[in-house]
């Protein structure tokens, strides 16, 4: 299929196309006010929404990060008690983990798949909105612990028999374990939307090996989520069982074995570390070739990449387990498996290094956040295959070796391409540019400051200083060094201060962004800055991995005379003739009387018709509300509010099955 | 003119002296103090120290490698044979890397990881101290735990409340205690000596406070160490200590502590048998004198917040009977 004389409508004019877009506008527009930021289930408005939630957290999370370094900059200090320090380190995990990291990420990815793959919105919009209530009410739920002051104070991670209901008496851990389900059920429906929105949602023309770097990460993350989240919404499940069910899952006294947890745990807690990573490198593979003005070096390599990590990952998991005594062989399949997984990082790194070499590299701001991220990173992956030594390892786990290690993966490989992220995307979210100056000195004092504030703390591993400990002795030789990460930690919060402080300038009265500010290769840049709430008044046809810069003009389906969508060899002509027919009546201005997205199918991306996505909803935010009133009857074991919630989310879900909120006209 | 355009060259330049500056503190603050892995004591964290010290050589110098591309990568375009340089870094060289690194790892773990044995010692992690007992040899004390040097030995490690972590970073590297099972470690330490320990793994409240020493003897003063703890302490002297005696065995003392030859047989808190031989209180809380240990039985939880020992009510004469008394277990 190479051309098409499929039915097109009259040649465009200009006043047919001030027309459509008026008639798009009517359809996809929210109700106005308060009704619409409960009912939309506009992918950009979720996507930015989830965002700024997240940031809230990692900036209460950091607040949390500097207290605990105020009470370790000096041995025996009395900034706060053994009881408030627990559970602030046990709050900042999982702010951090939980409430920031996967989140934010997840943020990025509603906002720019969509837009990506030249769709109008996710395959399944409602859901999408539905994951977002559920992580915002589950995380007001674990925060409200600090109203009720029992606060979780066991780790982020929870370890039975300590969460058990012998050892944590009071709720603090309640509050933790049924919030880790929340945001379990979240993640879990936002990733198969991922995947699904991936494989139907696409624009004529994008088969799969033209899907932009980055939805490749977001399709790679979302397959470790369908995997791996469920075995931490279990492990909560089941520790909220011993807790409020009086069950021995867990209880070495009862027959049942605490490191069933951790294995439980931690089959989640390592692909968890590539969960957040893959979509944080999607974002550096994406930045690198734009700066460097080059095509990705290897692409075929980084999506191989991307996906051997995501299945390596899940054979990984028992070197968090090295001290527990486990049978030698075991272990040396563990750590022969954890040595591997660098290969695929290794085989990134040289992809960007090829890229980068021929290109002639722009320093801009997503370009110096993302170098930051290849530098530190580097640190990171390096410390990250002795830890997989099992000999090493049982000298350095549960030290601040570890507590460095994986703040320069998670911190320096996660947070730098975040902030590389909101440098490159926010011009196009918001339709207003950030200040390149601000921007530029937040990044050297965070790069700079990363170093104090988490170098010394290997220093400090091998000294002998384990975690999660309150306070020190003075006279053991790691004063010095807590002093210096203290200085380092105020100094990397100054840095992270000044891009929020550019944030917020320029998005109350920044100058007004041009669509395509980078020059960059991929559709989101396509459309207006901020794009309409229907992302395209045209819909796209892709013809190549890097549509700016190879089809100029881009064609749309408006076009009378289109290019045909692919060059790959249609299944029969008349199939696809009639799907395109389906396409166009449905996608051109007079099919703008619905709402529709394009969809395509399997490898090569042929149009498939399109998808009726639905109007604005109550139903997200009823269904959700549903889940927090459930979980608040096990918090406190009422039985009465615990059927109300069950019965409430039932027929929510229900009333949601029944209705696809739109009836095609 | 660079100004203008933000910090970029100040930037690069501080860059720089960080690195400088980091490893210049870095090796400052290598106290010779510190209960540090890379000051080894015995062959098991000798041979781990080595093992680090490969790795570190060959983090290194693939640190420098990699920098040294993406540093190149920022300067003057030069065209590469892209896939061949992918499959070359990204495949073939970290292949040769991590085989050194697996082989590394093989050898270190076989001579570090031991099979089991008959065990002499028991280690029992508590909420927050340490029970070390001698079976076989009918001793039990707390917090410290004595081995002849220059012998391998063997501890089994468990626990009846909430997981530990059994770490001397001078001696060996550190293996949880779990409950229900029984995790068992070997290590030796080459020189009589002192070494620092303390739990690793999260454990509540006093995470912090539940340190412990090993002290390795000359294997005969080990031998009278043992032997002197094989007899149940000898009779208070004086009457204050006499005194004293009335107070452990009359007061809530008696009901979680133990002190061999006496009614005291409580098993919740640590054995006082050979209390004042200790070198500190409350499993590294604070040293051990007289007036700490008189501080610490009127009001532990000032002291080590947290812990299961709760205030406990004398009057000053009894305490001070009471102090004089557990002063004279010194373990002879």
């Amino acid at each position: 299929m190479s051309r098409t004389d499929a039915p097109s409508p009259d040649a465009l004019t200009p006043e047919l196309d001030a027309d459509l877009e008026e008639r798009l506008e009517y359809r996809w527009s929210d109700p106005p006010g308060i009704i619409g930021f409960f009912t939309s289930v506009d992918h950009k408005r979720i996507g930015i929404r989830y965002i700024v939630t997240a940031f809230v957290f990692f900036f209460l999370a950091g607040l949390m990060a500097l207290v605990m370094r105020a009470q370790l900059a000096q041995p025996e200090a009395d900034v706060v008690g053994p009881d408030t320090y627990n559970q602030l380190f046990t709050m900042h995990g999982t702010l951090m983990i939980f409430l920031f990291n996967t989140p934010v990420l997840a943020g990025f990815g509603n906002y720019l798949l969509p837009l990506m793959l030249g769709a109008r919105d996710m395959a399944y919009p409602r859901l999408n909105a539905f994951s977002y209530w559920v992580f915002l009410l589950g995380s007001m739920f674990v925060l409200s612990s600090f109203a009720i002051g029992e606060v979780p104070d066991v780790g982020w991670f929870a370890y039975t028999p300590l969460s058990g209901p012998e050892y944590s008496e009071d709720r603090g851990v309640d509050f933790w374990g049924l919030g880790v389900i929340f945001i379990g059920v979240s993640t879990t429906v936002g990733a198969i939307n991922f995947l699904v929105s991936t494989i139907k949602m696409r624009a004529p023309g994008m088969s799969l090996d033209r899907l932009p770097i980055f939805v490749w990460s977001i399709v790679s993350m979302a397959l470790m989520v369908v995997f791996a989240v469920p075995a931490v919404t279990l492990a909560a499940g089941l520790l909220e069982l011993d807790r409020l069910g009086g069950t021995a899952f867990f209880e070495p006294d009862r027959g049942g074995d605490p490191l069933l947890y951790q294995h439980l745990f931690w089959f989640w807690g390592h692909p968890e570390v590539y969960i957040l990573f893959l979509p944080a490198v999607g974002m550096v593979s994406t930045i690198i070739p734009i700066a460097s003005r080059e095509r990705l070096a290897g692409y075929l390599w980084t999506v191989g990449a991307f996906l051997a990590i995501a299945f390596i990952s899940f054979g990984v998991w028992v070197h968090h387990m090295f001290a527990t005594g486990l049978p030698a062989q075991a272990a040396g399949f563990f750590s022969s498996a954890s040595l591997v997984i660098a290969i695929p990082s290794g085989i990134l790194y040289f992809c960007w290094i090829a890229t980068m070499l021929p290109g002639r590299v722009q320093r801009t701001v997503p370009m110096l956040f993302s170098l930051g991220f290849l530098a530190i990173f580097l640190a990171g992956g390096i410390t990250g295959v002795m830890v997989a030594s099992m000999s090493f390892d049982v000298q350095v786990t549960d030290s601040y070796f570890v507590v460095a290690h994986f703040h320069y993966v998670l911190n320096g490989a996660v947070v730098f391409p975040i902030f590389a992220a909101i440098y490159h995307w926010f011009p196009k979210m918001i339709g207003r540019n950030l200040s390149d100056r601000l921007g530029r000195w937040s990044f050297w004092i965070m790069a700079i400051a990363f170093q104090f504030a988490f170098f010394p703390m290997h220093i400090l591993g091998l000294l002998g200083m384990p975690r999660r400990i309150y306070t020190y002795e003075d006279g053991l030789g790691w004063t010095t060094l807590n002093v210096v990460i203290s200085i380092g930690s105020v100094a990397f919060a100054v840095g992270v201060a000044l891009t929020l402080v550019n944030v917020v300038r320029s998005w109350r009265r920044g100058s007004a962004a041009v669509p395509n500010p980078w020059g960059a290769d991929t559709l989101e840049w396509a459309t207006t800055s901020p794009p309409p709430e229907y992302n395209f008044a045209g819909l796209p046809v892709v013809a190549s991995r890097h549509p700016l810069w190879d089809q100029q003009p881009l064609p749309l389906l408006i076009d009378s005379e289109l290019d045909g969508p692919t060059d790959h060899e249609a299944e029969t002509p008349t199939e696809t003739d009639e799907r395109q027919a389906l396409l166009l009546r449905d996608l051109t201005p007079a099919g703008a009387l619905e709402r529709r997205s394009p969809m395509a199918d399997g490898l090569h991306g042929n149009p498939a018709g399109s998808l009726l996505v639905p109007e604005p909803t109550w139903l997200p935010f009823v269904v959700a509300l549903g889940m927090l009133v459930l979980a608040v009857g096990a918090l406190y074991q009422s039985l009465p509010v615990l059927v109300a919630g069950g019965a409430y989310g039932l027929v929510g879900l229900v009333w949601w099955a029944w209705r696809t909120d739109q009836e095609p006209e | 003119m660079r100004w203008a355009r933000g910090p970029a060259g100040f930037g690069w330049r501080a860059a720089r002296a960080v690195l400088v500056a980091g490893l210049s503190v870095g090796l400052v603050a290598c106290s010779d103090d510190a209960p540090s892995a890379l000051d080894p004591r015995g062959p098991d964290s000798q041979r781990i120290a080595t093992s680090w010290w490969l790795l570190f050589g060959l983090g290194a110098a693939v640190y420098v490698v990699v920098a040294g591309f993406i540093v190149r990568g920022l300067g003057r375009p030069a065209p590469v044979p892209q896939q061949r340089l992918i499959l070359l870094g990204g495949i073939v060289v970290p292949t040769l890397v991590l085989a050194v690194v697996g082989v590394e790892t093989v050898q270190a773990t076989r001579a570090v990881f031991e099979d089991d044995t008959d065990a002499r010692i028991v280690v029992d992690g508590r909420q927050y101290w340490w029970e070390v007992r001698y079976p076989g040899d009918g001793v039990v004390t707390a917090n410290e735990v004595h081995i002849p040097a220059g012998e391998k030995v063997t501890v089994d490690l468990v626990t009846d409340d909430v997981i530990h972590s059994f770490w001397v970073p001078e001696l060996t590297g550190k293996l949880d205690m779990i409950p229900g099972q029984t995790n068992q470690i070997t290590f030796e330490a080459d020189e009589p000596g002192t070494y620092r320990g303390q739990c690793a793994e999260f454990c509540g409240i006093q995470h912090a406070y539940m340190a412990f020493v090993v002290v390795a003897h000359e294997p005969a003063d080990f031998d009278r160490w043992l032997a002197d703890r094989q007899e149940p302490p000898s009779r208070p002297e004086g009457p204050q200590a006499r005194r004293g005696r009335q107070v452990l065995e009359s007061e809530a003392c008696a009901g979680c502590h133990t002190v061999a030859g006496t009614n005291a047989t409580g098993d919740e808190g640590p054995d006082l048998s050979d209390v004042a031989a200790r070198r500190e209180l409350g499993a590294g809380a604070t040293e051990n004198t007289p007036e700490e240990l008189r501080r610490w039985i009127r009001d532990s939880q000032d002291i080590k917040p947290g812990n299961h020992m709760p205030p406990i009510e004398l009057s000053d004469r009894d305490l001070d009977a009471l102090v004089a008394y557990l002063e004279q277990l010194d373990g002879t």
